[in-house]
């Protein structure tokens, strides 16, 4: 018998065990929900798994009576718009300081100070200036997001551009290579695929400036309906709501991370020098 | 040589050069002329300064006192085109192939703002590229990423991009330490050839002084003269052997060895 740090599951078992914490979750819901519903049929805690088909089917699948249109799917591509607009500004925002601070220690030196002050601000706190300045539309919305995550990709990004060997450099200019050419040559595409995992990180928190400017002030998106449904207590609403948002937040990450794949081969395979 | 040139103005002058760090001596009162043509292998216990020497050459490090003189004028305090440089590692350029690290040497050769080349620059390049890499002899690995290549044919790649970048200096900083004997000695083999076919000056930093006993025109020994047990950063190491290759007996031979405690092969 093998020691248990040396055990490793095979393939299929692998799998197994992945799927088994969803479906013990699943089954532990089910079984919370039919002991509540028995007691009280009315109860809106723990809504079935049938009421929570006909809450998904009212919000994506029926017009709504108000408006006509299709709510769920609505909010879906506000909210995207929203996260992928904040996002890939922040991204290209980031880019820039981080790969300027991180190759030129001049630049860096006046800046990268203002960065720390500035990425230590709480994003959230300063909703209320947004909205302020921005006014309660589209704009305070990206605007937050872009705030929230930058500093942090730049930050990222200037280390990874700091950490590539000093002998690279070295190496350009024994060839000839003046400053822009080592930075749009030598650096930029090395730290591409790194912008790509600094994306990827700050998703999560991309997603709570969204939700969370959507919910003190907006009239769609996915965060939106649910602050406005807790007022019911939609359970059945807020629920797959919740879910959706995992999966989309899911598939960005796993889109996300098969691009850098296919983009930058070299990076994946470890190439390093 | 260097006899024989002796009514022109040397390539390199290295005139009373000290380097330390802070209260750390490392070289002191190196005093060297070298001929353009010359190969000069620079072997030393590990720590002794060599490979600062080296640096120095290249630019990326300036000496505490004294000067480094290129046709007379002091060596650019930056790594500049006429001074080629193959490292030990991380010398290649990880996100590009095989074709496109050497043909970014012609990119990098012509001024502008993003090194990339197009249309008849391009097709030119990738001529050169080619030929180049024909002769270190990496034509079957054109389309490889670094990481695909064994250690051997990454300093080779290394080389071909140094070399079309045309420099008068090549600069070897411990580049084939890392490999095995016999692949070693085949890059040996490489160097001799490019370095009589470019009309280079070399200098090759070495911890094995077999190295540098069978390779290029001279052989520096770097070692600490004047050793004071109580503050060994007192002294620097000087340059105690210049001789020229192939000239040699072997009691010089096992003399230089024992002095300097060789190292095994692979450290450092």
């Amino acid at each position: 018998m093998k020691k248990f740090i040396n055990q490793r599951p095979g393939r299929a078992f692998k799998l197994l065990l992945g799927i088994a914490p969803f479906v013990l979750l699943l089954l532990l819901y089910v079984m919370g929900s039919d002991a509540r519903l028995e007691v009280n049929p009315n109860d809106k805690l723990l809504p079935s798994m049938s009421q929570i088909a006909d809450g998904l089917e009212r919000m994506a699948f029926e017009p709504s009576k108000r408006s006509g249109e299709y709510l769920f799917w609505q909010d879906t591509a506000s909210s995207l718009t929203r996260l992928s607009l904040g996002i890939l500004i922040a991204a290209m925002l980031g880019l820039l300081i981080g790969l300027v601070t991180g190759a030129l220690p001049m630049i860096s030196a006046s800046l990268s100070p203002l960065l720390t002050v500035v990425s230590l601000i709480p994003p959230l706190a300063i909703l209320p200036i947004l909205f302020i300045v921005f006014g309660l539309g589209e704009v305070s919305k990206v605007v937050l997001i872009a705030i929230g995550i930058t500093p942090f990709i730049a930050r990222d990004i200037q280390r990874r551009t700091q950490e590539i060997p000093f002998e690279q450099l070295v190496k350009a200019q024994s060839l000839g290579a003046n400053t822009s050419q080592i930075m749009i040559r030598v650096l930029l595409p090395q730290i591409m695929p790194k912008l790509f995992d600094a994306v990827r990180l700050s998703l999560g928190a991309g997603w709570l400036f969204l939700i969370a400017a959507e919910a003190v002030a907006a009239t769609d998106g996915l965060g939106y309906r649910i602050f406005l449904v807790r007022r019911y207590m939609a359970m059945d609403v807020i629920l797959p709501y919740v879910a959706w948002i995992t999966i989309l937040a899911f598939l960005i990450d796993v889109s996300l991370r098969e691009l850098t794949k296919k983009l930058f081969p070299w990076y994946v395979q470890g190439g390093k020098s | 040589m260097s006899e024989a040139n002796q009514d022109t103005t040397p390539m390199i002058q290295v005139n009373q050069v000290w380097k330390q760090y802070d209260d750390n001596i490392v070289l002191e009162r190196l005093n060297k002329t070298v001929d353009e043509g010359e190969f000069v292998t620079l072997v030393g216990a590990s720590g002794c300064g060599k490979s600062t020497f080296l640096n120095m050459l290249l630019g990326t490090e300036q000496p505490s006192k004294g000067e480094i003189l290129l046709d007379g004028k002091p060596i650019p305090n930056e790594a500049g085109s006429d001074r080629g440089i193959v490292f030990q590692q991380y010398s290649v350029f990880p996100h590009m192939t095989v074709l496109e690290n050497v043909m970014a040497t012609c990119g990098f050769q012509r001024p502008g703002i993003t090194g990339y080349l197009f249309g008849s620059g391009r097709s030119a390049a990738r001529e050169a590229a080619e030929l180049i890499l024909e002769q270190v002899g990496l034509s079957q690995a054109l389309k490889k990423y670094p990481h695909e290549l064994s250690g051997g044919m990454r300093q080779r790649l290394a080389l071909a991009q140094a070399l079309l970048g045309k420099p008068r200096i090549l600069l070897l900083d411990e580049s084939f330490g890392a490999l095995d004997p016999g692949i070693r000695s085949d890059m040996h083999d490489l160097v001799l050839n490019l370095w009589s076919e470019h009309k280079l000056t070399v200098f090759m930093v070495t911890h094995d002084l077999k190295e540098g006993f069978y390779l290029g025109t001279r052989l520096w020994v770097f070692d600490k003269l004047r050793h004071d047990p109580q503050a060994p950063q007192r002294f620097g190491a000087v340059i105690t052997y210049d001789l020229p290759v192939g000239h040699m007996d072997q009691t010089t031979y096992q003399q230089i060895d024992d002095h300097l405690r060789p190292i095994p092969a692979h450290a450092g």
